[in-house]
Parts: structure tokens; C-alpha cells; sequence
């Protein structure tokens, strides 16, 4: 079966910013050609390489997000490199770039006279602050815009004297990415009855800033600041902890502690059934909770009754961690009915065993190492034409020849183009 | 492909979404297509007033009224969907269910797995209905293996997904992220999710569907961890790490959350490569910056805390949007830790972009939401109208578009299916 992108043709001009919405693209079955510099895209220099020996052809960073695609070189500042571009750009249904707004067009690769020519074509433009912001120009890095688009105000611990946290992992350009596909499939629905291509902006600051859940509607709606606290959601008023180490050092998180009477019920078979009735002598409050209606989260603080019983719950689920490993104490506390979440370290997902009947992890052939790799499998799980992991990142031109085979040049035209440094 | 009169001009207005998502990892998702004209109907529980989705009903409010239509978080989620109740625990409210599938080209909903099937409604009745329809599932672990049963929120996926260890700061328990990224996140794949099958169908006239788990789609955003796991066995749970101000991937120095002058007050400085390094020492211009030993990457990554401690005694002093600019204009990477207020009500840049539209809800009023990060050059997306109230277009959904009279529709009501 194929991906449900099968067919789609997109050009990509390496970026950090597009790197990722192009890995999408290309696991859902659009065949991505991924166009980079005769040096190799920035990208290449970006660590863990494999065995720590630093090698354009050994950054796991590039490995990671170039998967499925192809790879060609061209320099786009050479004589004939733009005009070589546009000749991609005529095949292609939709253009991914990241430039800062103003480079291409000075190449002589303008956006809005290539849609004028080519009337099908979809051109997605991912930028730090939009095409024609008031600071299209300024710098950028996935840190600098998490803390200015608003994410970093709410994460961090409740010492304030702490610095905020960014949360790892580039997720500011991975929620930028998001927005560049889902953007761009629109704007392929529409061509389907339209017949017109058109231009997608997409704004990274701006996606940070409507990616804040509460921070932002609690100034919009009431004009409150929400303040950040440790492991849970930052709020205007104080809320009570919900992450707590277990008996290996681990933590987890402890969801929203029981409301409902079958919830109490649950939580005092589970003291009951690891003998912790002694060192737990509030369990009489678990039964209060047993026997009374569900909890009106709006009554804690105001009801001592109801907030005791609350709190007996939260000290409950405390004491049983404490007790416990942290994923014998996830799952036992899940299959209990009670909602509860193991914090695993990003290495741990590949090896539990739920990700692993599920065909999470995939093993992608390494040709170059004589071996497969492991890698994070797909996002969305599609039944009819699923996603997938065609093949491992393109090594730097490796299909050169055949994609510029399809504009027509030969071995010959290929190996002047190589001599005028332009692929 | 069903039609909306006089709404053909709107990039989705062809799609119809039989809607059953809620809280903000389902409803974010079809808050997106409907922002583009699709037509979403949510379907909510008479009985129950709609309370399955937690939100419908709590705080934010604008004012002092309450009830289950004024939630400011529901209708920042809910804005241009169309609202319907319908009571599937009768054999009526069933049958209509059956005739709003067999007219719709998607099916979405974020319950737990399993409960569409229990409801009479899972995959294989829904294809029956209508055999080219989109059904969108979206659960904590999707609907096999075994953690199929157990049920995630937001910072839960977050948790298992190994998100929140990656927010953190060494010697500190994980801080995680202070909101559902998740919810927000898991909404984007789920709204891919739509599009990509409505794309596969549009070329091959095929349905399917697809079973989203977002603790999966989570755990694909970590990815060179993973790869620096599988290939060089280096876990990021070891001492030192994580430590998420810092970037390793690409190496920067300095790179970090520094303190600024006042209450709770911070500035992000990223320096990318020895430019910015040396462009970040005209503007500091302290002893330090002039360092031989600081001058290459190589030399500030070896002495990264004491790099840190230098620069946060030159920014402790100093006003954090004002030193942001600085060094923004010298062409170093650099942000104030935006407030809500900051961002929202002070950054020409937002409201430049209409990231805050004001939309006009039935029973708030005027009310402003999240836009939307993109521009569509032809057709772009539009917010005017707020969320639903419980039942607002019960009339137009079941009238117009299936065809019952008024005297039908108000018996329906009388006897509790809507």
C-alpha cells in the first residue's frame, strides 16, 4: 500500500525550519526532493553524530528529520542555479522553503512571480516572523522564539528563582512544521476543485504564541497571568502538585487525583492490597470518598470535608509511588482505572513494550554502517495508506543523476555543472 | 462531496465533519479545518449537557455569568463549528446519527478507544454507512497493543512520550511543559490526519481509517535523542542532563534563560557561531567577552557555566526587553520570556498579523481567540463566529441539511433525543 501523499511532488530547499514538515511530507508517500548546497545543507553539521565523529554524512540530527527523501545539489547563488531551480520548481506541486523573506526573490526566485507562472503551484514559505512582518529580518533561534512567542513563560518549577525551561527537543520549529503541512494540504484540497495554487505563509513566532493552551485565553477572556509550577500546568491560582518520585528515583505524573466514589474505591483496594493500611491511617478519608458523590473541584479550599478528601486521595497515590517502581507503579495504577503517566526519557519509549506491539520503533537499512538502524516510527497510523520510513536521509547529491535525468541533462551536462561548482 | 450554498469560495467548504472531538486534542483539530470553511457539526450529549468535554462550562468567563455556554476555553476551541445534541442511548437519536454520517465525509472523535464501538459506531458500522468515509480516531495509545485501555491527558502523553523529561534543568526533578503541548500538538497530527486521507480519497476514491495515538505521534518528536540512543547508546537519562536551556544539537554558546532586572524578569540569548558571539561582546562589552579561551565555540562549550554566570551577572542588571533589542540589533538572536500580556497586547508583530481575532459568540458576546500562524494568499482562514452554544444549530442541521420538519424537530426535543 502507499502513503496518502503518494504522487505529490515537492521541492524542499533545505532549512532547519522545513526539515521536518518535508520528513512528514515524505513518510506520508510524497516524493520530496530535498535541494542542498553543494557544501551539504547546515543541517549536516548538526550533532549526535554517529560515534561522535562529526561528518556530513554522520549527523543523526539530518538522519532524522531527511528520512524518505531524495537529495540533489545545487547552488541557488550560481549563474545558472536559479534558472535550474526554476526548471524543478515547473515539475513540482508545491515549493518548501525557510529563507529569511527578501533572499530568494534577490536570486531571482521570486514567490509571487514563480505562482504567476506556474498556476497549480503551491509555495510554502516557513519563517521566523511571517513574509511581512515588522521584524521579518530579525534573528531567530527555536530558544529565542519559544521565549518570545510565550511557551517558556509557563514552563519551569514553582522556585521562581529558577530560570523558565524550554522545553528540548526544537519543538518551537517542530510546531511551526505542523503548521506548514497542515496549511499546505489545505491549499491542495482547494487546488483539487480549484485548479489554482496559491502562497502559504507560515509564521513560527506566531505559532508559538497560539500553542500556550491557557496562558493565552486567560488574557484574552479574563486578563489573568497564569504563573508556572512544577510538572503541571502553569495557572492564575496555585494549584497542588502532580508529579512525584517513585521507589526507583523516578518520577511520575499523577494526573488529577480520584473525584468520583468507584475512583476512591479503587485507590483503597490498592493501599489495602499492598498492606499499607498502617503507614496510611487516612485511609478512613478514601472511604468518605467512597460513599459521598463526585467531587466539585470548585468546593477545594472552601469545604474542608471535600478538601481533605481530595487530599487524602493525592496522599494516596503519593505513599503507593514512593512504593513502587515507576513504570510498575504506571502500569499497575492504569490497569487500577486510575490515570497516571511514567515520565520516561525519550530512549525508554523504544523499549516499552506498548510501542513495541505496535510497530513503533522501525528498523531502517543503514547500507553505509552494513546494518539497520532504530528509529521513532511515524506520527499517524493510517490504515489504508499508511505512513512509513521509505528510506534512510539522502547522502549529500546522491540522486543528482536521476533527478536531473528528469529536467533532461545527462552524465555529461551533469559532470559541467559539477565543474562550475553550481550541483 | 457534499456543498454548503453560497459558501464555495472557502478553501474546505466541500467537507463535512461529524464531529464527536472535545477539550483541545480533538477539538483544536477540527477548530483548524472549520477555520478554513469546513462544515463541522459537534455532537454533544443532551443528557449530560455536552460535560463529557470538561471544558464546556468552566472557567475562563469574561464576566460574572456562568453556565454550560460560557466557558472561554471552550470557545476558544470551538469557534465556526456548528453544535447539535443528540442522545444515542435512544434508538431514534441513532437512526439520526446514521443519516448524518451517510451525508458526511469525515468522522472525528478523541474518546477513549473503544467507546465509538460500544456507542453502535465503531469502523466497521461507520464504513457501512458510508463505504468512502474518513474515520479519525484520536486516543492516548490508540486502539491496539496493550495500553489500549488507559487513559492519557495532556501532561500525561506528555510523561509517556518522554517530553517532559526533556524539559528540565540538570539536578532538578523534570518541569515539563506548563500546558498540553500535547492537546495543541496531537490536535496539528489529528487535523493532518483528516487532510492527508481527504487528499488519499480525493485520488483514489478511498475511505479509511486512521487510529491516532498521541502518545506515539509524541514520541516522534524527540527524534535525534532516540537516534543518539539506538546508534551510540547514550541515554539522555544520565547525570547533567537534561538541560533544556542549553543546546547541544547544534552546539551554541552561550545559549540559555538568563535573569533580568526586576520581579521574576528573563531574557533568552542564543549565540549561534563566533559571529554572534563576537557581536554579543560589543554590545556586553565586559572583560569577559574578550576572553582568548571564550573565542571559538570549542572554548565556551568547555567552560559553559562559568560563560553563564558572566553573561547573568551583565543581564541581572539589566531591563530585559531593552537588552533584547540590543542585541537583536546587533544581529544576535535574543527575546524578553513574553508574559501573556507582552505578547498578546505589546508585539507589533502579533497583531500585525490578526493573531487575535475577535469573534462573536451567541451567549458571551464579543470575545477574542487564537488565530491561526498561517496566510493563505487566496483563501485564507476566517474566525467571526464563537463556539456553539449546546444545541444552537439543531434546527439547521436537522432541517435543512436532513430534511426533518419543525413540528418533527420539536419532538424530538420533547422526548429528550436532542
Amino acid at each position: 500500500m502507499s502513503g496518502p501523499l503518494d504522487g505529490l511532488r515537492v521541492l524542499e530547499l533545505a532549512h532547519e525550519r522545513t526539515a521536518f514538515a518535508g520528513k512528514l511530507l515524505a513518510d506520508a508517500g510524497a516524493d520530496v526532493v530535498l535541494v542542498e548546497p553543494p557544501a551539504g545543507a547546515a543541517q549536516r553539521t548538526h550533532a549526535p553524530f554517529v560515534d561522535d565523529r562529526p561528518d556530513p554524512e554522520r549527523s543523526l540530527s539530518f538522519w532524522h528529520y531527511n528520512t524518505s527523501k531524495r537529495g540533489i545539489t545545487l547552488d541557488l547563488a550560481a549563474p545558472r542555479g536559479a534558472s535550474l531551480a526554476g526548471d524543478l520548481i515547473a515539475r513540482a506541486d508545491v515549493v518548501l522553503e525557510g529563507e529569511t523573506p527578501g533572499r530568494l526573490a534577490a536570486l531571482g526566485l521570486d514567490a509571487e512571480a514563480l505562482l504567476a507562472r506556474h498556476a497549480r503551484l503551491v509555495w510554502v514559505s516557513v519563517t521566523p516572523f511571517g513574509r511581512s512582518a515588522p521584524r521579518a529580518a530579525e534573528p531567530a533561534t527555536d530558544l529565542t522564539l519559544l521565549a518570545g512567542g510565550g511557551p517558556v513563560w509557563s514552563c519551569g518549577y514553582d522556585d521562581h528563582t529558577l530560570p523558565p525551561v524550554r522545553g528540548g527537543g526544537n519543538q518551537g520549529l517542530h510546531t511551526g512544521a505542523h503548521h506548514a503541512v497542515m496549511a499546505l494540504l489545505i491549499a491542495l484540497l482547494e487546488r483539487e476543485r480549484s485548479g489554482r495554487g496559491q502562497l502559504v505563509d507560515v509564521n513560527v513566532h506566531a505559532a508559538c504564541n497560539v500553542t500556550t493552551e491557557m496562558a493565552s485565553y486567560e488574557w484574552l477572556v479574563a486578563r489573568a497571568t497564569v504563573q508556572r509550577q512544577t510538572g503541571r500546568h502553569a495557572t492564575v491560582m496555585r494549584t497542588s502538585s502532580s508529579q512525584t518520585r517513585c521507589a526507583d528515583g523516578r518520577h511520575v505524573n499523577t494526573g488529577v487525583p480520584p473525584r468520583r466514589p468507584e475512583e476512591f474505591g479503587r485507590l483503597h483496594r490498592w493501599v489495602r492490597d499492598l498492606g499499607l493500611e498502617a503507614e496510611y491511617p487516612e485511609a478512613f478519608l478514601l472511604e468518605m470518598g467512597m460513599r459521598r458523590e463526585h467531587i466539585d473541584l470548585t468546593q477545594i479550599g472552601q469545604d474542608p470535608e471535600v478538601t481533605a478528601i481530595f487530599g487524602a486521595g493525592r496522599d494516596a497515590i503519593v505513599l503507593i509511588a514512593s512504593k513502587l517502581p515507576a513504570v510498575e507503579f504506571f502500569r499497575e495504577a492504569q490497569t487500577r482505572g486510575l490515570p497516571v503517566g511514567v515520565i520516561y526519557a525519550p530512549e525508554e519509549v523504544l523499549d516499552d513494550p506498548h510501542f513495541v506491539a505496535r510497530g513503533f520503533p522501525v528498523e531502517v537499512e543503514h547500507e553505509d554502517l552494513g546494518r539497520s538502524v532504530t528509529y521513532p516510527g511515524t506520527p499517524i497510523r493510517f490504515l489504508g495508506s499508511p505512513m512509513r520510513i521509505a528510506r534512510r536521509a539522502p547522502r549529500l547529491g546522491e540522486h543528482n543523476v536521476e533527478v536531473y535525468a528528469e529536467l533532461g541533462l545527462g552524465a555529461r551536462d551533469l559532470a559541467t555543472l559539477r565543474g562550475e561548482g553550481v550541483v | 462531496v457534499s456543498t454548503t450554498p453560497g459558501s464555495d469560495a472557502r478553501a474546505l467548504s466541500h467537507v463535512r465533519i461529524c464531529d464527536f472531538t472535545g477539550q483541545l486534542a480533538g477539538a483544536g483539530a477540527t477548530r483548524y479545518l472549520a477555520a478554513f470553511g469546513a462544515q463541522v457539526i459537534r455532537i454533544e450529549d443532551p443528557v449530560r449537557q455536552g460535560r463529557w468535554d470538561i471544558l464546556r462550562g468552566t472557567s475562563p468567563f469574561v464576566d460574572e455569568r456562568r453556565g454550560i455556554d460560557l466557558g472561554g476555553a471552550f470557545n476558544n476551541h470551538n469557534v465556526e463549528k456548528l453544535g447539535i445534541t443528540l442522545n444515542l442511548k435512544t434508538a431514534r437519536g441513532r437512526e439520526l446519527l446514521e443519516r448524518l454520517v451517510r451525508v458526511s465525509d469525515v468522522v472525528t472523535e478523541n474518546f477513549a478507544s473503544g467507546v465509538m464501538d460500544r456507542l453502535g459506531f465503531g469502523w466497521e458500522r461507520l464504513r457501512e454507512l458510508r463505504p468512502d468515509v474518513i474515520y479519525v480516531s484520536n486516543s492516548g495509545f490508540g486502539a491496539s497493543g496493550p495500553y489500549r485501555r488507559f487513559k492519557t491527558w495532556g501532561p500525561i502523553v506528555q510523561a509517556i512520550s518522554g517530553l517532559t523529561f526533556t524539559a528540565g534543568l540538570p539536578d532538578q526533578e523534570p518541569a515539563g511543559w506548563g500546558f498540553s503541548y500535547m492537546d495543541h500538538t496531537g490536535g496539528s497530527y489529528m487535523a493532518m490526519a483528516v487532510l492527508m486521507a481527504l487528499y488519499h480519497r480525493a485520488r483514489t476514491g478511498e475511505g479509511q481509517w486512521v487510529d491516532m495515538s498521541c502518545t506515539e505521534a509524541g514520541a516522534t518528536l524527540n527524534g535525534p535523542a532516540m537516534l543518539d540512543w539506538t546508534v551510540n547508546h547514550r541515554p539522555m537519562r544520565r547525570p547533567g542532563s537534561p538541560h533544556a536551556n542549553r543546546n547541544a544539537w547544534p552546539a551554541m554558546a552561550p545559549h540559555g534563560i538568563y535573569p533580568a532586572r526586576g520581579d521574576d524578569r528573563w531574557l533568552a540569548i542564543a549565540c549561534r557561531d563566533d559571529a554572534d558571539w563576537g557581536a554579543l561582546g560589543r554590545v556586553v562589552a565586559r572583560p569577559f567577552t574578550g576572553e582568548a579561551r571564550f573565542a571559538d565555540l570549542a572554548g565556551r562549550l568547555a567552560a559553559e557555566d562559568e560563560l553563564d554566570d558572566a553573561l547573568a551577572a551583565w543581564t541581572r542588571e539589566r531591563d530585559a526587553a531593552a537588552t533584547a533589542r540590543a542585541l537583536v540589533e546587533a544581529g544576535v538572536p535574543a527575546a524578553s520570556v513574553a508574559r501573556p500580556e507582552e505578547r498578546i497586547e505589546h508585539d507589533p508583530n502579533t497583531s500585525a498579523w490578526g493573531l487575535w481575532p475577535e469573534v462573536e459568540h451567541t451567549a458571551i458576546g464579543r470575545v477574542r481567540v487564537d488565530g491561526l500562524p498561517v496566510h493563505l494568499s487566496r483563501t485564507d482562514w476566517e474566525m467571526k463566529r464563537g463556539a456553539p452554544c449546546l444545541g444552537e444549530h439543531n434546527a439547521q442541521v436537522f432541517g435543512d441539511l436532513l430534511g426533518l420538519a419543525p413540528e418533527e424537530i420539536d419532538a424530538l426535543r420533547a422526548e429528550g433525543v436532542i
